[in-house]
């Protein structure tokens, strides 16, 4: 099974994260670069169907050069290779043109399954991985916290509000998961100096027949048109018991879909 | 706050890096409880071992990760900070490793070598004995020989991993008296006739067990013999001299958690209006603290460097051990003393340090025995 898992490069949610103010994209400069902390769930789940069934796992990821750090994690942690996609056209893409990008990618690349993490922690969209089925023509298969392949079928548990959903589809398809999938792997130091030697093929837009009037900040749908930071944590809500405190604590945690 | 490292390699800085983050999220937040509890983590080397972690120094042929000393003391450094225990741990089975890496046969090392260093199994040291500590060429265990190969009866004390190791690297009597009848021997755990004390109840280190090894006619084959007969003791002190490297980097491990922690209490805590550190009485002592750290670790680093370019080191070995541990006691009080009696309690870790810095003194010679390593040389003329 040809499994392509997409990664992506995210700043460290334990550090102060930036908008750059001349065209308020991410400032990527800001803060140190990390794996999206579900995308290690991704590359677990890959590594996991491909000991139990055979076949090869490829890393995709779209970023600055600098997102080679990301792909060595995921190579180190057992991935067999990777391609990076990586030009600076791409800067600025939004979701819509990020999907088409990474689309094209597959295309090129080929896959029986793509897998990703359900969202990554800087733009938490979370559309990614609906809007790549769509592009490629292929079932979508989100949310999951489970996922079994049995030839050319896969199926997964889809977490939902009430429990989960069974979905079936066949392969190809593309897979999202949550993070109750699994618990990823370290890498061993074996692993990270194995990974130093694995082939990674860096792709410009060209090589990938991507348009370049498609992707960028300029052909973003979206616009980010103004950012402010966020204010200081206000002061909580002081409930005072009066016999009721305990239906007033429950009647908070449902308001906030907790119960 | 991470150490800023100079070190060989890029692959270097990735096993520091894999060894900071396993440290940060799966061996520091449980030290605390674990101590407490009196627990031994297993899993930890468990992980440590598949993680490669548990061979570092040792050849790549046998499955080991060819790191130089430089590299591993480092590693066994951000262990310790993280909890002792581990990094004490990781150094004592690195230790136990070493005589049959060092001195054992091709045929052995083939045999053996791959599964001690592979990660699935944790080894312990048996030197000393209840009447045989900084004396240790008196030890009493004998490995008679037999037609079978050898039977061994005696005590062993103050066994780190006593009764949870998988293996036991025994020095026991094997002709008469005094360190050239000594004999190194292999011996798995599992057999007949070896059992183990209750583990000592130590005023830290607490999740680590300390037992007696009791050797009560345990047989063993001929081929358990490491290096030749009588080359017991020689064995046992060069393992020594890397396993004092070991424990000068843990003492400067744990100096530094104790200091990144009193530092931080430092800068943060204001009392007559003025953060602590602004006071020059407190500045000054975290300081001195500051400075005593980087000399030990300069100093555990040379020693590893010059064992690295294969040059006598055991002095300079002796001088690390001995200088590392004493700063590291001197400076987990003081980070007691800075945090005042949040110190003294268990919602802050210096209270741990402290206890955990007193065995450092101790342990692979106390540091008396290390003065007299170095006087000795100093006698000789070299000791550098």
């Amino acid at each position: 099974m040809n499994i392509v898992v997409c990664v992506k490069q995210v700043p460290d949610t334990a550090t102060e994260r930036k908008l750059r103010s001349d065209d308020k994209t991410l400032d990527r400069d800001a803060a140190d670069g990390v794996v999206n902390e579900l995308d290690e769930y991704a590359v677990e789940e890959a590594l996991r169907l491909k000991e139990a069934h055979g076949g090869e796992v490829t890393v995709l990821s779209m970023g600055p050069a600098k997102a080679t750090e990301t792909i060595r994690k995921a190579l180190a942690m057992g991935a067999d290779k990777a391609v990076h996609l990586s030009d600076d056209a791409l800067r600025g893409s939004d979701a819509l043109s990020t999907s088409y990008a990474l689309a094209e990618t597959l295309k090129k690349i080929g896959f029986d399954l793509v897998i990703l993490g359900s969202e990554s922690t800087d733009a938490r969209t979370g559309v990614l991985a609906a809007m790549l089925a769509e592009r490629l023509g292929t079932p979508q298969l989100t949310l999951a916290n489970k996922v079994e392949v049995d030839g050319s079928a896969i199926a997964i548990q889809r977490v939902t509000d009430y429990g989960y959903d069974k979905v079936e589809a066949s392969l190809p398809a593309v897979v999202s998961v949550v993070e109750k999938i699994n618990e990823p792997r370290y890498p061993s130091f074996k692993g990270i100096m194995a990974a130093k030697k694995k082939p990674v093929e860096t792709l410009a837009i060209g090589d990938a027949e991507i348009s370049a009037d498609q992707v960028g900040l300029a052909s973003a749908w979206s616009e980010v048109v103004d950012f402010a930071a966020a204010p200081p944590r206000a002061a909580g809500t002081v409930v005072k018991d009066e016999g009721d405190g305990g239906v007033k604590a429950a009647e908070f945690l449902a308001s906030k879909k907790f119960v | 706050m991470s150490v800023d490292r100079i070190l060989p390699t890029p692959e270097a800085h990735d096993l520091l890096d894999l060894v900071r983050e396993l440290a940060a999220k799966e061996i520091a937040p449980r030290a605390a409880a674990d101590e407490a509890a009196g627990r031994f983590p297993r899993d930890l080397f468990t992980l440590l071992g598949s993680s490669g972690i548990l061979g570092l120094p040792y050849a790549e042929e046998y499955g080991g990760a060819g790191q130089p000393y430089e590299v591993y003391l480092q590693v066994i450094e951000e262990l310790a900070g993280a909890w002792l225990a581990v990094g004490l741990g990781v150094s004592v089975h690195t230790l136990s490793c070493f005589p049959v890496s060092a001195y054992g046969g091709a045929a052995q090392r083939a045999e053996l070598l791959p599964s001690l260093i592979g990660g699935e199994l944790l080894g312990a040291y048996c030197l000393s004995e209840p009447q045989s500590g900084s004396d240790a060429a008196a030890l009493a265990t004998r490995a008679e020989t037999d037609a079978d190969g050898y039977l061994v009866d005696g005590v062993k004390a103050w066994i780190t991993h006593g009764g949870v190791a998988d293996f036991y690297t025994l020095m026991a009597r094997t002709s008469g008296e005094g360190a050239r009848g000594v004999s190194c021997f292999h011996v798995p755990a599992g057999l007949d006739g070896l059992s183990f004390g209750v583990p000592e109840r130590k005023m830290g280190m607490r999740s680590s067990p300390t037992a007696q090894v009791r050797f009560d006619g345990v047989r063993l084959p001929p081929e358990s013999l490491i290096g030749s007969p009588g080359q017991g003791f020689r064995i046992a002190l060069a393992a020594l001299d890397g396993g004092r490297l070991g424990i000068a980097a843990c003492a400067v491990g744990v100096a530094q958690a104790a200091f990144d922690v009193a530092s931080a209490y430092a800068r943060e805590r204001r009392q007559f209006g003025s953060r602590l550190v602004d006071f020059q009485g407190l500045g000054f002592m975290l300081a001195d603290m500051a400075t005593s750290i980087a000399a030990a670790r300069a100093l555990y680093l040379e020693a590893a460097r010059l064992r690295d370019a294969g040059r006598s080191y055991g002095t300079r070995a002796a001088m690390a051990k001995l200088y590392a541990t004493d700063m590291c006691m001197k400076v987990t009080t003081d980070a007691v003393q800075v945090l005042g009696g949040y110190g003294y309690v268990e919602d802050f870790p210096v209270e741990r340090h402290m206890r955990e810095a007193k065995v450092l003194q101790i342990v692979e010679g106390t540091n008396q025995i290390q003065r007299l390593v170095i006087s000795r040389a100093v006698a000789r003329g070299n000791a550098q």
